[in-house]
């Protein structure tokens, strides 16, 4: 296999930040004398998860298609954190299921009226109400927004 | 009091694929067996239709067309990942949780509280899972597992229960007895069904209003277990369960735990081994494997790890070496230092399918050294020129013989296949 084609199937799977450290730090193997109370807890490298992922068992990604959000910050391509568990709250970016397909929108909640809406940040699609004629789903709250800089 | 809880996955393959695709909620669905050839899990509409499990895709292509049921092939690598989902979710609300199957567990909640504290708690556990994974589950609570099969199932049947359904007197029980088909009970298979059929036995509760001393005669040590544990005495363990699409052989450690990597390993190859063991005896072979470890939830003050790894086995085995050695492998990838003190570890073999005569020569003992030749050779080549040409050519050809033409993307587990989302 030549340097390009490796090159071209590198996803991120392939990185397992636990198992690079391990076997690249070993902070016993460096000095002798009084080993660090920090060392029960070192993984030797810092762990985005642990930032990105607040609840493990609830936290999926998706990855956005189009720019209608841009304008809070989450274009085409940003890979969006998405915590199940959580309840909406007003002002959240949620990921709701409408029309056979997932889509990215600002939650507004209206708690005198006891509803909701859904809000495209560029006003090019109008206010969705929640309803139960709709049949909108909340699949879950956006909690990180992954963007790539260059 | 003593009180088992079991936590059951509602149609779990197929709830899998709808956590992805909500559209499909309220719709026929089926997921169908390795190489699309029969159904392993129906939703409820599916089975509202008549479609039994079990049956050949190519016998109902005509009820598929005429109601437009949705197909899924087995999409492995995304239920185990869900499964590990929900069974570590589950581990936070109880001291002990034992991983039955792929979509079962049992949950220590002895002493715990009265009824009424339990039955909140229960649909508040119910509730918490189906929210954050997606995936809606049934449990029920009972003094007994084989009870607490049963309550599962009546959570799973009436609404009216909000997913938590509680045995916990004489008269509860003796209710849902009446109301409880005998081979639906844990343990009571096929024959021993028939065999009480001819005493007019039809009902959980014909059966628990026998003479103890006649059932023991008649039905071995094993039947008369299952009659004192619809008595409510707790007499039957988990490894005495019946096996069905997953076998799972798993330990808590005692005090503080395994701290010891080479421990650790011990165990599971030990685990490994009794899965394999169990596997030959029913004279299957499975094809799917998941190594799991982890930490005690309720010792905060402790680093904290969950290990839970799945593997695909690429040609089914029940060789216990062979099991073992991935089980290892498994662990190994996952493991890391931090002197993390498990509590608990486990392994489970799932897609089981029956030995069948060809796969069973594969496997005897005079083919099995050219095979571990073959396996090595290849390492070995792939050691020298880096991972790549000999074992991917082999595993290509594997795909293309394993017929999938409705899997669904890998969501959980591959930035390739992760839900797309319109902005």
């Amino acid at each position: 296999m030549d340097e390009y084609s490796k090159l071209s199937t590198f996803s991120a799977d392939d990185v397992d930040p636990n198992n690079f450290a391990t076997e690249s730090y070993n902070p016993n193997a460096l000095h002798a004398g009084f080993p660090s109370p920090a060392q029960n807890y070192m993984n030797g490298t810092i762990d985005l998860n642990r930032v990105l992922v607040r609840h493990r068992e609830t936290t999926f990604f998706a990855r956005v298609e189009g720019d209608s959000m841009k304008d809070d910050g989450i274009g085409n391509g940003d890979i969006v954190v998405i915590d199940k568990s959580l309840d909406p709250k007003d002002g959240d970016i949620v990921i709701a299921h409408h029309d056979g397909e997932f889509v990215l929108r600002r939650i507004k909640i209206d708690k005198g009226k006891k509803c909701a809406w859904l809000m495209s940040a560029d006003g090019k699609s109008n206010p969705t109400k929640i309803s139960s004629e709709n049949n909108i789903v909340i699949w879950g709250i956006v909690t990180y927004t992954i963007k790539r800089m260059r | 009091m003593e009180l088992f809880g079991l936590a059951d996955c509602n149609n779990f393959f197929v709830s899998c694929e709808r956590v992805f695709r909500p559209d499909l909620n309220g719709k026929p669905v089926l997921v169908l067996s390795s190489n699309d050839g029969c159904v392993i899990s129906r939703s409820n509409e599916a089975k509202a239709l008549g479609i039994k499990m079990g049956v050949p895709l190519f016998q109902i292509r005509n009820e598929v067309e005429k109601y437009g049921i949705a197909l899924f092939s087995s999409n492995y690598v995304l239920y185990g990942d869900m499964s590990r989902r929900v069974m570590s979710l589950l581990s936070s609300y109880t001291p002990k949780l034992d991983q039955y199957s792929i979509d079962e567990s049992f949950l220590d909640f002895s002493d715990m509280g009265d009824t009424e504290y339990l039955r909140r708690y229960g649909q508040e556990i119910v509730k918490a899972v189906a929210k954050g994974t997606g995936i809606p589950i049934s449990l029920g609570i009972a003094p007994t597992r084989t009870l607490a099969k049963v309550a599962s199932k009546f959570a799973k049947k009436y609404k009216g229960y909000h997913g938590c359904c509680i045995i916990d007197t004489k008269e509860k029980r003796q209710k849902a007895l009446e109301l409880f088909e005998v081979g639906d009970v844990f343990g009571i298979g096929r024959k021993m069904k028939e065999h009480l059929s001819k005493y007019g036995i039809r009902t959980a509760a014909d059966f628990a209003n026998l003479d103890g001393e006649w059932v023991r005669s008649a039905f071995s040590i094993t039947g008369y277990r299952t009659w004192r544990e619809l008595h409510g005495e707790a007499c039957i363990s988990l490894d005495e369960l019946p096996a069905k699409k997953s076998i799972c052989v798993s330990r808590s450690f005692a005090g503080e735990g395994i701290s010891d990597r080479h421990k650790l390993e011990e165990a599971v190859a030990n685990f490994a081994s009794d899965c394999a063991r169990k596997l030959r005896e029913q004279n299957t072979i499975c094809r799917q494997m998941t190594v799991f470890a982890f930490t005690s939830r309720f010792r905060t003050d402790l680093p904290q790890d969950f290990i839970s790894h799945n593997i695909r086995l690429d040609i089914g085995t029940n060789d216990s070496s062979e099991i073992i050695k991935t089980a290892i492998d498994g662990l190994r990838a996952y493991y890391r230092e931090g002197n993390f003190a498990y509590k608990k570890a486990g392994v489970i073999l799932w897609d089981i399918s029956p030995a069948n005569a060809v796969q069973g020569n594969l496997f005897d003992k005079r083919n099995h050294g050219k095979l571990a030749a073959l396996q090595h050779t290849i390492d070995n080549i792939n050691q020298r020129d880096g991972r790549g040409t000999v074992r991917n050519a082999v595993q290509g050809d594997n795909h293309l013989n394993i017929k999938r033409e409705h899997l669904s993307q890998q969501y959980t587990t591959n930035w390739d296949e992760i839900l797309v989302v319109k902005g």
